[in-house]
C-alpha cells in the first residue's frame, strides 16, 4: 500500500478520535440548548471547573485556602487525605447539581421568557463568574489529573498494522477510552430521553415549555435536572481534556473546538453533536495532511469553520438540526 | 464627627498612596486568566525581590521601592491599558512580561521616554539601542536562544549537523516566529533540514503536528511554545515515545508546570535558560528571613524557588542594580526614567557583582552599551529530572552565533528605523 493512502489513514483515525473529543464538548451545549434554547456560552468553563473540583477533591484540598489563609493569617492547604478517583468523580458531581441549582436559583429561572441573547449573556456572566469562583476556591496553578486512565500508544494497534501494512499506526489510548465513554453516554442520553419520565419531560419543555407547564411538568425541575447533565457532561470532557494536558485555566478554551461541531451537527441534536465532531475531526486533520505543507501548517482552527460554514450554507439548522419553520 | 470622617479619609489616600521619593517600578503581571499558572511566579519573584530590599536595605539607595502591579491576563489590549493607565505613578521601567505587549508599547514608551525592559522575550532586534533607546532585552533574546539550541546540538554531535533532521514546534504567532529566521540562516551554515510544525493558539490540539514528527522521525525537536501548548507538546512527545533528551524548549517551555503533567515520563526533556535554578544561594537565607518568615510574600508564598520565580526574582535585581547605576551617574537617589535608562544603557553584571549580591553563578556576565541593549548572548541548557522534581544546568552559558545573529539584528533594526522614521543614533 502506498506510503502517503497509510498516513492519510492513521490521520483519519486519529481525526475520528480527536472529534470524539470535541464532540464530548458539544454535547453539553446541546443539551442545555436542546431543552431551553440557551447557548451556554459557559459550557467550557464549566468543564474546567469541573475538572478543578475533582482534582482538588482527590488532592484533599481545602477549598478557598488561599482566602482563608490571606483573611485568617492560617497556614492551611489540605485535608491530609486522597480521595480515591470514582468517589471523587461522585462527589464533584454533587457539586455540579448544586452548582446547577444555583444557577438555576440565581440566575435562570428571573429570566424566563427573556430574550434569547438576554439568556447567552447571562452565560457570559456566569462564566467569567465560574472562572474566578474556580480560581479562588483551587487555585491557578496547573494540576495532574490521573484518575486511572491509560494514556500512550496502543501497542496492539501498532504491532498489528505494523504486521498487515509494514507501518504501524499511533493511536492514543486516551483517545479509544474517550470514544468508548463518548459513545456510553450518548446511548445513555438516548435512553434517558426517549424512555424516563423525566427524559420526555425534558422533551415536551424543550418543544414549548409554556405547554408542559399547563400538563404539570416543573420548568425549574427540568433546568435543574438539565443543567445537572450538562455539568456531567462537562466533567467527562474535563477529565478527558484534562488528563492531556493537566488542569489549568485554558481548558475553558476547548469550547471554541466545540462551535464547529455545533454549527455543522445542529444545535439541538445529540447524535448530530457526535457526527459533527466526527466530520469535523476528520476534515481537519486531512485537511491540515494533505494541504496544510503546502500553505505553512496550522490550518486546524480555521479550517474547522469553514468546513461548519460550507455545511451551513446548504442546511442552516445543521445536519441534523430542527428545520425552523414561522408561518404568517 | 464630618471633620473627623474627612481627616481619617484623608489619612487613609495618604498612607495608601506611594511617598513621592519612592522609587517607582511597574510589573504588568497576569495573575489570572489561562496563562496565569505562568504568570504568577514570575510576578511573586519580581515583587519578593523588590520587598526584600525594601525590608532589608531600606530601598534602593535609601529611596523605598514602590512596586506598581496591574494585572494583564496576558492580554494586549488590557497590558496597553495598563501602561496607559500607571505611567503617570512615574514608574522607572516597564516589565510587560509578553511579547504581544512589548511590541505595542515600544513606539508609546518610546515618546513617553521611559524604559521598557523585555527580558528574553519582545522584539528581539531591539537589542540595537540605536534605533531602540528606550528598549532593552538583556541578558538574551530569541535569536540566542535559537542559536544557543543548535550550539548545544552541535556539541552533541562532534561540531557536524550536517544531514540532521531538525523540527520546530512553534506557536503560530509573533512570538512563537520569532526563531524561524535563525534557524534557517543556521540550517544554511550547518547543513540541518529544518521542518516548520507550527501550532494554532492556544495549542490543546496537536495531533497532527506530533504525527507527523513521528512520521518524519526528526533527529531534535526545538520547541517555541507557551502555556498549555507546552503541556500538551511533552505529553504528545510521551505519547510517540519521542526522546525526551532530543527535544529542547525555548526558556518560555522549561517551567515545572509544563514537565509535570506528563509524569515521570518527561524525564530528561530538556529547556534553555538564561538563568540558573534552585534555591541553592545566600540571596535565598535572607529571602527567607525577611520576606517569606516575615509573612511578606507575593501571592500564597508557594512559588519560591521555581523556574519562574527565580526568573522574576532575576528581572527585578536587574531593574534594582540598573536604578543603583542610574543613581550614580546621576547623583541622586531619586532618579527619573530617563536617568533609569542611563542607567540601564551602563548596566555591568559581573560575577563578582552576583555574588555580592547573593547571587553567584546564577546568571551569565554582560555589559549593556547603546549598540548593545541585549547583553552579550549567553544561555545554558537544562533538563528535567522527574524524579526529583526539578530541572539542573546540564552545559555551562554558551555564547549565541554572532556572526550569523548580529547581520540579522543590523537589518532588522534597520528595516524599523526606515518604516518608523528613526535615525539611529546614540542619546
Amino acid at each position: 500500500m502506498p506510503e502517503q493512502l497509510l498516513f492519510a489513514m492513521e490521520v483519519t483515525l486519529n481525526g475520528l478520535m480527536a472529534g470524539v473529543l470535541y464532540a464530548l464538548v458539544a454535547l453539553g451545549f446541546v443539551l442545555i440548548f436542546k431543552a431551553s434554547g440557551i447557548f451556554n456560552y459557559a459550557q467550557g468553563v464549566m468543564a474546567l471547573f469541573a475538572a478543578l473540583t475533582l482534582v482538588g477533591i482527590m488532592e484533599g484540598q481545602i477549598p478557598f485556602s488561599h482566602l482563608i489563609n490571606a483573611t485568617l493569617g492560617t497556614d492551611i492547604h489540605h485535608f491530609g487525605w486522597h480521595v480515591p478517583g470514582i468517589l471523587a468523580i461522585v462527589l464533584t458531581m454533587v457539586v455540579m447539581v448544586g452548582l446547577a441549582w444555583a444557577v438555576n436559583q440565581f440566575v435562570m429561572r428571573h429570566l424566563v421568557n427573556q430574550e434569547p441573547i438576554i439568556l447567552f449573556m447571562a452565560t457570559i456572566g456566569l462564566a467569567y463568574f465560574l472562572e474566578g469562583l474556580g480560581d479562588i476556591m483551587w487555585g491557578s496553578d496547573i494540576k495532574t489529573l490521573d484518575v486511572g486512565l491509560p494514556q500512550g500508544i496502543n501497542t496492539w494497534i501498532d504491532e498489528t498494522t505494523f504486521e498487515a501494512f509494514g507501518y504501524g499506526f499511533f493511536i492514543d489510548n486516551l483517545d479509544i477510552v474517550a470514544t468508548v465513554i463518548a459513545a456510553l453516554l450518548v446511548i445513555a442520553l438516548v435512553i434517558f430521553s426517549q424512555y424516563t419520565k423525566q427524559g420526555r419531560a425534558m422533551r415536551a419543555v424543550a418543544d414549548d415549555h409554556q405547554a408542559a407547564l399547563s400538563v404539570g411538568i416543573s420548568l425549574n425541575f427540568i433546568w435543574v435536572m438539565v443543567w445537572s447533565v450538562a455539568g456531567f457532561v462537562a466533567l467527562v470532557a474535563g477529565i478527558m481534556w484534562g488528563s492531556k494536558s493537566g488542569v489549568q485555566f485554558s481548558l475553558s478554551l476547548i469550547a471554541l473546538k466545540a462551535l464547529p461541531v455545533l454549527m455543522l451537527g445542529g444545535f439541538t441534536s445529540i447524535p448530530g453533536a457526535i457526527v459533527g465532531g466526527l466530520i469535523i475531526g476528520v476534515g481537519e486533520k486531512l485537511f491540515e495532511f494533505a494541504i496544510g505543507p503546502m500553505v505553512g501548517g496550522a490550518t486546524e482552527n480555521w479550517f474547522a469553520y469553514v468546513l461548519a460554514l460550507v455545511f451551513l450554507v446548504f442546511r442552516p439548522q445543521g445536519l441534523f438540526g430542527e428545520r425552523i419553520i414561522e408561518r404568517v | 464627627m464630618k471633620l473627623t470622617f474627612t481627616m481619617a479619609a484623608v489619612a487613609a489616600i495618604m498612607a495608601a498612596a506611594p511617598a513621592s521619593a519612592d522609587l517607582t517600578f511597574s510589573a504588568l503581571s497576569y495573575r489570572t486568566g489561562p496563562y496565569a499558572a505562568n504568570g504568577i511566579p514570575f510576578a511573586d519573584g519580581y515583587q519578593d525581590y523588590f520587598t526584600l530590599l525594601n525590608e532589608r536595605d531600606g530601598g534602593i539607595g535609601g529611596e523605598k521601592i514602590n512596586l506598581v502591579e496591574c494585572e494583564t491576563g496576558y492580554n494586549t489590549e488590557k497590558g496597553v491599558e495598563c501602561y496607559e493607565s500607571t505611567k503617570g505613578s512615574g514608574a522607572l521601567v516597564y516589565q510587560p512580561l509578553s511579547t504581544g505587549i512589548t511590541y505595542q508599547l515600544i513606539p508609546k514608551a518610546t515618546a513617553d521616554s521611559i524604559p521598557v525592559h523585555s527580558m528574553g522575550y519582545g522584539r528581539t532586534s531591539a537589542k540595537n539601542g540605536a534605533v531602540f533607546p528606550y528598549i532593552f532585552n538583556y541578558p538574551a533574546n530569541y535569536w540566542d536562544g535559537a542559536s544557543v539550541a543548535i550550539k548545544h546540538l552541535l556539541d552533541e554531535n562532534g561540531g557536524d549537523l550536517s544531514g540532521k533532521k531538525i523540527a520546530l514546534v512553534y506557536h503560530n504567532s509573533a512570538y512563537g516566529k520569532e526563531p524561524i529566521r535563525t534557524l534557517e540562516e543556521l540550517a544554511k551554515k550547518h547543513g540541518y533540514e529544518l521542518s516548520l510544525l507550527p501550532v494554532d493558539h492556544p495549542g490543546q490540539e496537536q495531533k497532527s503536528q506530533w504525527l507527523q514528527i513521528r512520521r518524519e522521525k526528526p533527529d531534535y525537536v526545538i520547541m517555541w511554545g507557551w502555556g498549555v501548548m507546552n503541556q500538551v507538546a511533552i505529553q504528545e512527545a510521551v505519547n510517540i515515545r519521542y526522546p525526551m533528551d532530543q527535544f529542547i524548549g525555548i526558556w518560555w517551555s522549561g517551567s515545572e508546570n509544563d514537565v509535570k503533567p506528563a509524569g515521570p515520563k518527561a524525564d530528561g526533556y530538556k529547556a534553555l535558560t538564561f538563568h540558573n535554578l534552585g534555591m541553592d544561594y545566600p540571596l535565598y537565607d535572607d529571602m527567607k528571613k525577611y520576606v517569606i518568615d516575615a509573612g511578606k510574600a507575593a501571592g500564597a508564598g508557594d512559588q519560591v524557588g521555581t523556574v519562574l520565580y527565580n526568573r522574576g526574582m532575576y528581572a527585578a535585581m536587574l531593574a534594582a542594580e540598573a536604578a543603583k547605576t542610574a543613581q550614580e551617574m546621576s547623583g541622586t537617589a531619586q532618579i527619573t526614567p530617563a536617568q533609569m535608562r542611563d542607567g540601564m544603557e551602563h548596566l555591568v553584571i559581573t560575577e563578582e557583582k552576583m555574588a555580592g549580591l547573593g547571587l553567584p553563578n546564577f546568571g551569565p556576565e554582560f555589559e549593556v552599551t547603546c549598540e548593545n541593549h541585549g547583553g552579550n548572548g549567553f544561555a545554558a541548557v537544562s533538563q528535567w529530572n522527574a524524579a526529583e522534581g526539578h530541572f539542573n544546568l546540564i552545559t555551562d552559558y554558551m555564547q549565541s552565533d554572532q556572526e550569523v545573529l548580529a547581520p540579522l539584528v543590523e537589518a532588522d533594526s534597520k528595516a524599523y528605523a526606515e518604516e518608523s522614521g528613526i535615525t539611529p543614533g546614540c542619546m
